[in-house]
């Protein structure tokens, strides 16, 4: 069977992994590991320039815009109002109008402000961004935002940078089950498998940025990342056999000497 | 004039264009953004929009992120 294209916001994707450009070495480790993962979009932070220092490395002059869909982000925001401004500010520095949206509480947990997000969202949309929304895996948030016009829902499947994998695969898979926008798994992965059992559930992608970047060599985890969401992808496809209570023998009974 | 400038309060001579102030600071104007007191200044308009004291402007670029 063919698999459907993997299409947000009307651009077509040939990978289903989304990478972060958080907590690198170097811009220059980023730019080989997101080589090696085949990643086609990234998520990148808008912050201040360096005024006392302004030759510092810059992002854009190790990971080209133009072969990349970059991906703004709202993190460090905690209101609509906050988000706006930020995402405003990327779409001049880049001219993007397609935007991860994220709206926090607490640092502790790092857990999505749903309440917030909603609101931040029908901000958004309303000044012509297309938004790529991080969200907690609760189905019934999930729904609002895609009737919000999100062109994506991504729910958590742990809390960011914690590596803890799915945690609530029944809720990842309610979620899938209503959405008519693609669903991006954002937030929990920590190893290849992680990625495989979210792409296995029926997302349609994973975001990651802490397994590979905090991997011991992020480049060679980059590459199993994108098998991981290939082979997750394919089995998802292929759809697996039923889990049975007992053995079952692989060889013939008969014919047995 | 007084500008502040990413928070940073600095004196600059009267009469600066937002083009002149990034140049000023070293920057490549086509790889930031600029905002002036909570506005965006689109980049086409930086070389004629003059500043004024007590401006509160904001200069970013995109950093590595999740």
């Amino acid at each position: 069977m063919e698999d459907t294209p993997f299409i947000v916001a009307g651009r077509e994707l040939k990978s289903r992994l989304i990478i972060g450009t958080g907590k690198y070495e170097s811009y220059e480790q980023n730019a080989r590991a997101l080589e090696a993962s085949g990643a086609e979009m990234i998520t990148v932070a808008v912050r201040r320039v360096n005024l006392t220092d302004p030759d510092q490395p810059l992002l854009v002059d190790y990971i080209d815009p133009e072969k990349y869909v970059f991906l703004p982000n709202t993190a460090g925001c905690f209101t609509g109002e906050d988000a706006v401004r930020t995402l405003r500010l990327a779409r001049e520095a880049g001219g993007w109008d397609l935007v991860k949206l994220e709206v926090l509480s607490d640092p502790k947990h790092l857990y999505p402000d749903m309440e917030e997000t909603l609101r931040a969202a029908d901000m958004l949309i309303k000044d012509g961004f297309q938004v790529m929304v991080y969200c907690s895996d609760d189905p019934v948030y999930a729904k609002k935002l895609e009737e919000a016009g999100c062109c994506a829902i991504m729910p958590l499947g742990a809390p960011i940078g914690s590596g803890l994998g799915i945690q609530n695969p029944v809720n990842i898979r309610l979620i899938i089950e209503a959405a008519n926008v693609p669903v991006i798994v954002d937030a929990g992965v920590g190893t290849a498998s992680d990625a495989a059992v979210a792409m296995e559930l029926g997302c349609d992608g994973v975001l990651m940025n802490t397994a590979i970047a905090e991997a011991k060599d992020p480049i060679r985890m980059a590459s199993a990342m994108k098998h991981a969401v290939i082979a997750g992808r394919e089995a998802y496809l292929a759809g697996r056999m039923s889990k049975k209570r007992y053995a079952d023998p692989s060889s013939p009974l008969s014919g047995m000497i | 004039m007084k500008l502040t400038i990413n928070g940073e309060t600095r004196e600059f001579a009267d009469g600066l264009t937002i083009s002149g102030l990034v140049e000023a600071l070293g920057l490549n104007p086509k790889k930031v953004a600029v905002e002036r007191n909570l506005e965006v200044v689109p980049k086409s308009l930086h070389p004629e929009t003059v500043l004024a004291d007590g401006d509160r402007i904001e200069i970013v670029q995109f950093v590595g992120g999740g």
